[in-house]
């Protein structure tokens, strides 16, 4: 039965966690983001898992990867600067394919920016958080259900390609209080992802002996299948290596499991990977936004379409790997497109390098404020 | 019979990356035969690195290896005993490692005493990257990044531990792998987070230029900066000044952080009251 409940996104985020499995938490204190520490540090030791405060956000996010590394699901939450001071171990996360998710809720930048006010321009941040190559599974919020169900995604997709997942919300997600309709537990249940794990002999165990863009096979610490962790480029069984054909396939295959996996499915999983609103009719103008302020384009949307003229909302949910095909497919079709975004053009870099079209209208904010629905539409009428 | 440490190595890594004549290895050969004076299962020890030449010590010994970042050993060594309390863990890190850019983890990880046995390899000096001055190089010694000689005032990282809470603190040198292996033993039968400050050589970067060609003339200085604590009490406060004191120089019983956080589950799931000042000795 769907669970109707009253809340706010950064306590449904952690909820979602603690759905999908999450044992342990590590982190430090950061505004907007603090609140999902604040319900992981009370719910986790109810089922036996762990929390943990750390000294730093360096801190915060390596204990939670090491917790993983010994087999548990494992999640860290923090905003813009907390982003900055973990990089580093984001990228040994990636490279030693150590599931992770990461919550982020962003905030007004760069530096200490904008601490109590909404941004979303953590987003190429997350596509690239630290130095080198790999791909990065990104996944934004829109509303108070989603800060739920996409931090169950996330951990779902970080178990399934053994990779740190991030999970955006933005300020104004984040803080948001009010009422929320949760799937059923039962089907959140259903619908869990575990990493997979060698039974065979463990002499045999070849943990990062795995085919192009497949993932890692990481069984769980102290059970027999003695391996190693490192940020070196590694071989089959861990350890370092400098050969250069294996590192070529190391970062190919870290690409690949994820960008061409996405591209040749249509997409990470079976989840929905964007949302279409009032498309279905021919639009003459399509709206894209993501996160919150996709909640004041749908009320464009709807204004737009009582002055007459018809507008359609496309809001990306997951946004790296970006749906491509479905970009493309929008960039082909629709003549007026108008893009809004708060920040100053990060995901329409994305959608003109997939669309390969230079002629959109936008509206781009990076004064820690929303953009109110009737800016939108005033912008959007300048087209007609 | 000799001592087969065969058993306990990645026999297929030898030869070592460390330079002929490094401490590291005798030190590696102690921490394995303290395990074996453990009897620890080998599947239940986690070994965690950082970066330095004391950062390849995890992929030479045959057990659950982690080799992190630089400076955060401590903190993922942290998620791996919270998530596994019964499991055995080892954090070897470098001077550089752990008392630089890893300064807070090592704070934190000793006021915590979570039930870590960090091995603080310290060698004085940044040696796989050629020699720039750690927070141990002592003053006045030449460095490829303190080429006019070294003015940064010297860390004792064993003060530091103790200051920070460790509740086993203990100093010893490669120069007499037997007494580092009794310590080791001491450390790891310790409830709690045990500190060890063990110093080694480094003749080719920090003896190459600081007279101090071979691994021997390398000991010999060490050799004459450290004496057991006992003879250290007994000395003039100049003459310690110059002298760091060498064995167990704190052991005491704490509370550990697993065992503190088996509180917090019981408290969350209703089988004790909330956790409140009147659990605790210490007021403030």
């Amino acid at each position: 039965m769907a669970r109707e409940v009253i809340s706010t996104g950064n306590e449904l985020a952690a909820l979602g966690a603690f759905d999908a499995g999450c044992m342990f938490f590590g982190g430090y204190p950061i505004t907007p983001s603090s609140e999902v520490m604040h319900e992981m540090s009370d719910m986790l030791p109810t089922v036996g898992g762990k929390f943990i405060q750390m000294e730093d956000e360096i801190a915060g996010i390596s204990v939670a990867l090491g917790a993983s590394m010994a087999g548990t699901k494992a999640m860290t939450a923090t905003s813009g600067p907390g982003i900055s001071l973990k990089s580093e171990q984001i990228g040994l996360g990636f490279i030693a394919e150590v599931p992770l998710v990461i919550i982020n809720v962003m905030r007004g930048g760069p530096s200490t920016g904008l601490p109590t006010r909404v941004s979303q321009a953590d987003i190429g941040q997350a596509q690239y958080p630290t130095h080198g190559d790999y791909a990065s599974i990104t996944l934004c919020a829109g509303s108070l259900e989603e800060c739920y169900t996409q931090t169950v995604r996330g951990f779902n997709l970080a178990e399934r390609y053994m990779t740190p997942v991030f999970v955006l919300l933005d300020e104004t997600v984040g803080h948001m209080h009010g009422k929320a309709v949760l799937p059923d537990l039962e089907d959140v249940k259903a619908s869990i992802v575990n990493r997979k794990r060698f039974d065979g002999k463990p002499e045999d165990y070849r943990p990062y002996d795995v085919p192009m863009n497949e993932a890692a096979v990481l069984n769980p610490m102290f059970e027999g299948y003695r391996f190693h962790f490192t940020g070196l480029h590694h071989g089959p069984t861990g350890f370092p290596t400098e050969d250069a054909a294996q590192c070529q396939f190391n970062i190919e295959r870290l690409v690949g499991k994820i960008n061409a996996v996405a591209l040749e499915n249509d997409g990470l999983d079976d989840e929905a990977d964007y949302e279409e609103f009032m498309m279905d009719d021919e639009p003459e103008v399509i709206l894209i936004a993501y996160g919150s302020i996709s909640r004041g384009a749908k009320e464009a949307v709807m204004k737009l379409r009582n002055d007459g003229i018809k507008a359609g909302l496309f809001r990306p949910i997951t946004i790296w790997p970006s749906p491509e095909k479905k970009l493309k497919e929008i960039g082909d079709k629709y003549k007026k497109i108008f893009v809004t975004e708060l920040n100053m053009g990060q995901y329409l870099k994305e959608i003109e390098r997939v669309t390969g079209r230079r002629d959109f209208s936008t509206l781009h904010k990076a004064n820690g404020r929303p953009i109110a629905p009737l800016e939108m539409v005033a912008k959007v009428k300048e087209m007609f | 019979m000799a001592f087969n440490y065969d058993q306990y190595l990645r026999v297929d890594k030898m030869p070592t990356l460390w330079c002929w004549g490094c401490g590291d290895g005798v030190i590696l050969k102690s921490v394995i035969r303290a395990i074996d004076k453990m009897g620890w299962d080998m599947d239940k020890v986690c070994v965690v690195s950082g970066i330095g030449c004391s950062g390849r010590f995890s992929s030479y010994i045959n057990c659950n290896t982690v080799h992190t970042t630089h400076g955060r050993t401590i903190a993922y060594a942290t998620g791996i005993k919270l998530t596994r309390p019964d499991a055995h863990v080892i954090v070897v890190a470098g001077d550089g490692d752990g008392l630089a850019i890893g300064g807070n983890h090592t704070i934190h990880g000793c006021r915590r005493n979570i039930d870590l046995n960090f091995i603080l390899i310290n060698n004085f000096i940044y040696g796989l990257t050629n020699s720039q001055i750690s927070p141990t190089t002592p003053q006045g010694m030449w460095c490829v990044s303190a080429q006019n000689g070294n003015i940064d005032p010297t860390f004792d990282a064993c003060k530091l531990a103790m200051g920070a809470g460790a509740s086993f603190v203990a100093r010893e040198t490669m120069l007499d792998p037997k007494k580092l292996e009794k310590v080791l033993v001491k450390g790891f039968s310790h409830k709690g987070f045990s500190f060890f400050d063990i110093m080694s050589n480094c003749h080719i970067n920090l003896g190459r230029k600081n007279k101090m060609q071979s691994a021997m003339e390398n000991l010999e200085w060490i050799d004459s900066i450290t004496t057991p604590l006992k003879k250290w009490e007994a000395l003039s406060p100049e003459e310690q000044m110059n002298k760091f004191p060498t064995g167990v120089l704190r052991e005491v019983e704490q509370a550990e952080y697993t065992e503190l956080y088996d509180m917090v589950i019981e408290a969350a799931q209703g089988k004790r009251a909330k956790i409140t000042q009147d659990d605790f000795a210490k007021k403030i």
